[in-house]
């Protein structure tokens, strides 16, 4: 009986996929053993055509188009103006001596942010990861603890940051019960910058660091028997044995950061909304902002900040690709 | 066998028939407090008069009517009515209900004044476009208990700017409340201060000029109140771009002493408030120029794009009625925009005297006006003077430009946007 229940499905879908054997015979013999590869893979490429490769057409389009409207037939050819409104500056290192200020604080931002939160999330991530490799007690509920800001939505994680932050929020009323002053954290230009890095650590240093972990622990273990026999140092067994095994999965780390930071977007339009000013303002608010939030709406300008911002993230998806593949080839 | 056929047949007919004369009408509606709740309550009336029409209502954030609507119009879709602010930047978008109204000389009667600020397509545009559910009209409002308590007197009607803000800073000070004044983050609230102390706004064509003497004089002075702590700080500052920010919970906990705001947040605060302390709207602070506030206000409007115009503008004649408006209004204790109701007034039954005496303070307000408060209301781009105000003059507060500076992009931003819109 229960080889009867067991061998039913397999037998109707034997009889199924048995439907599509002679159709596929002779779809082979049309096409030829090599050309059927692209019959199974037309319906991937066709959705993939419509869901990603138009968009992206589009958007060159928009980029080169101007006025508020949306419908393409309505709105003129200005060729290359958006793209070099977006670049006209007297000194890159100025944004104010730029025709587009705006674009320029948050590309500056979005750097700053980038070298100083990937920089600090990998260093964070490493230590944490070292430590959580060790023996120590508790160890799965740490390694859970530190997970669990990645599971909570960007939207949660800035709410609550906001209502510990916010001039009379928990992090002033605990600074006021020590008898110390309280700072107005999220309306000073230096600590919103601050607090935007220290709460994008906290939301997603967990995934990192699993990462990382993983990467510790697929390191065999003799090689640090080896090195202990051999009576090497601590630093010496980190140094020498540790970063260079563990290397392939830092750059995994450091280039899935660098492309998450540049895109980094909700949590800080939460937190701080791009403020105070443009203190926080970063590229995809930028792009946001120009193109929905903003009246009339310049489809055109902010089709051409997404374009110069996915040539950077192209760059470093090709950076990433190259390293998995020197990694894939040992 | 042949009958049953031919029964089924005309059966099928009759229920197609009807499904054809059946509509459904889509309507977005936001609220500041219970405007959807108390529509939806109209809307059985509307129904049993109209057999056959249905109307959905999508109650949905501020936001997604000031972002995520525009988008969907401009790309011919969306609900088949929305209740809106942005009157004349989605005039284009409106359909004119006249044909299918029973007496469009009433409703201009009525609504005449605000129906010109969706006419948007010359002199010779007699269409009406919006249902007008909501007249507002920005200003202060005071904490009076902490007035008391501090045992300085409210200022007169006719007091300047600089007299309010002395008295709040004073009150703020002898009681050790957090904050003096507050101001929404919008360039609309920012726009009666500025044209009370002289911007006009609009050339003698009008054309926008935004940047004059009367502006850059209010620009200089929020800002140095901002910088001096005068102003909360946190609400200009504290945020980016144009995001609007409001300073209704400081007000309604009392950490606040003066709040420039408007008419729409009366119930929110006779809600939030209760008896916790005294509160009142007084009347616009003076400028050089004038005392003004800026009218403004939400109406519930059709789109061209709608497949049962005939039921739309069936719907907005019924909402535009005399008796309906009223009891939406006794409902959301807002003030009537129709000019029958506005003369004969409206029984807010359930308004507590807190609530009444700023409805009238309000209501009183608007009809002293600056002409210029309602030319800027009704002009179709003023979303993009609003947006460079709000952006700019942050700038200039957290210090990334100075004042000039600001100004000076607030033209180009102002320019840039008309030529886009153009």
């Amino acid at each position: 009986m229960l080889a009867t229940v067991k061998t039913a499905p397999y037998r109707l879908v034997s009889a199924a996929f048995g439907l599509f054997e002679r159709p596929m015979l002779a779809l082979q013999k049309m096409t030829g053993a090599q050309r059927i590869a692209w019959v199974f893979l037309l319906p991937n490429l066709v959705i993939f055509s419509l869901f990603t490769f138009l968009p992206i057409a589009l958007n060159g389009i928009y980029a080169t188009t101007g006025s508020d409207r949306i419908l393409l037939s309505e709105r003129p050819f200005v060729g290359l103006d958006n793209f070099a409104s977006l670049l006209a500056c007297q000194n890159y290192l100025q944004p104010n001596s730029c025709e587009r200020d705006i674009f320029w604080r948050a590309v500056h931002n979005t750097g700053y942010f980038v070298v100083v939160q990937v920089g600090l999330m990998v260093l964070f991530s490493l230590l944490t990861a070292l430590i959580l490799n060790r023996n120590i007690p508790l160890r799965g509920f740490f390694r859970g603890v530190f997970f669990y800001p990645v599971l909570l939505s960007p939207v949660v994680v800035a709410l609550i940051w906001k209502w510990i932050l916010q001039r009379f929020g928990v992090l002033n009323a605990g600074l006021e019960g020590l008898g110390m002053p309280t700072v107005n954290w999220l309306v000073e230009a230096d600590w919103a910058f601050f607090w935007i890095v220290f709460v994008s650590i906290w939301a997603h240093m967990g995934f990192y660091t699993l990462i990382l972990l993983a990467g510790l622990q697929a390191i065999p273990g003799d090689v640090y028997e080896a090195a202990e026999m051999d009576g090497a140092s601590r630093w010496r067994v980190f140094s020498r044995i540790t970063m260079p095994l563990l290397v392939p999965t830092m750059v995994v780390v450091i280039v899935l950061s660098l492309i998450r930071a540049v895109q980094a977007f909700d949590e800080i339009f939460v937190l701080t909304g791009g403020g105070p000013g443009s203190a926080t303002l970063l590229l995809l608010q930028y792009i946001y902002e120009t193109g929905f939030a903003f009246r009339p709406q310049l489809f055109g300008v902010a089709a051409a900040a997404s374009m110069l911002m996915a040539a950077v993230l192209l760059v470093l998806t090709l950076i990433q690709l190259r390293a998995a593949r020197s990694q894939a080839e040992g | 066998m042949k009958s049953r056929i031919l029964l089924s047949g005309i059966a099928f007919a009759a229920l197609a028939a009807s499904q054809a004369a059946a509509a459904e009408l889509r309507f977005s509606c936001y609220q500041d407090g219970v405007e959807c709740d108390a529509w939806a309550e109209q809307m059985k009336t509307f129904e049993a008069e109209n057999p056959g029409t249905t109307v959905k209502i999508d109650v949905v954030p501020y936001k997604s009517i000031v972002e995520g609507l525009p988008v969907q119009l401009a790309s011919g879709e969306g609900p088949d009515l929305a209740r809106v602010t942005d009157l004349g930047g989605l005039a284009k978008y409106m359909l004119d209900i006249s044909p299918y109204v029973k007496d469009a000389a009433a409703l201009e009667a009525s609504y005449g004044r605000t129906l010109a600020w969706t006419r948007v397509n010359g002199p010779d545009d007699k269409g009406i476009y919006s249902i007008m559910d909501q007249q507002t009209a920005t200003g202060p409002y005071v904490n009076k208990t902490l007035f008391d308590q501090a045992g300085v007197a409210l200022p007169a009607k006719g007091a300047t700017y600089e007299q309010w803000v002395a008295a709040a800073k004073e009150v703020a000070e002898k009681t050790k409340t957090p904050y003096a004044v507050a101001m929404d983050r919008t360039g609309h609230r920012f726009a009666g201060p500025a044209i009370s102390y002289g911007a006009k706004y609009f050339d003698a064509e009008g054309n926008p000029i935004t940047v004059d003497d009367g502006y850059r004089a209010f620009a200089k002075q929020f800002v140095e109140w901002n910088n001096d702590g005068t102003f909360a700080r946190d609400v200009w500052a504290g945020s980016g771009g144009a995001t609007y920010q409001d300073a209704a919970k400081e007000f309604i906990n009392g950490s606040l002493v003066m709040y420039i705001s408007g008419s729409w947040q009366i119930g929110r605060f006779g809600r939030d408030i209760g008896d916790a302390f005294d509160w009142v709207a007084v009347p616009a602070p003076c400028g050089p120029a004038a005392c003004t506030g800026i009218p403004g206000g939400a109406a519930v409007v059709g789109f061209k794009h709608t497949k049962s115009p005939e039921e739309v503008g069936k719907l907005l004649d019924f909402m535009a009625r005399e008796e309906v408006q009223a009891a939406v209004l006794a409902k959301t204790k807002n003030i009537p925009a129709n000019q029958v109701l506005q003369a004969k007034g409206i029984d807010y039954v359930n308004a507590s005297d807190a609530e009444k005496a700023a409805l009238r303070t309000f209501a009183e307000s608007l009809a002293e006006f600056s002409p210029i408060a309602f030319q800027f209301q009704g002009y179709k781009n003023n979303r993009a003077i609003m947006n460079a105000t709000v952006t700019r003059i942050t700038q200039a507060i957290v210090g990334e430009s100075t004042l000039d500076e600001a100004l000076a992009r607030i033209d180009a931003d102002v320019k840039e946007a008309l030529a886009a819109a153009k």
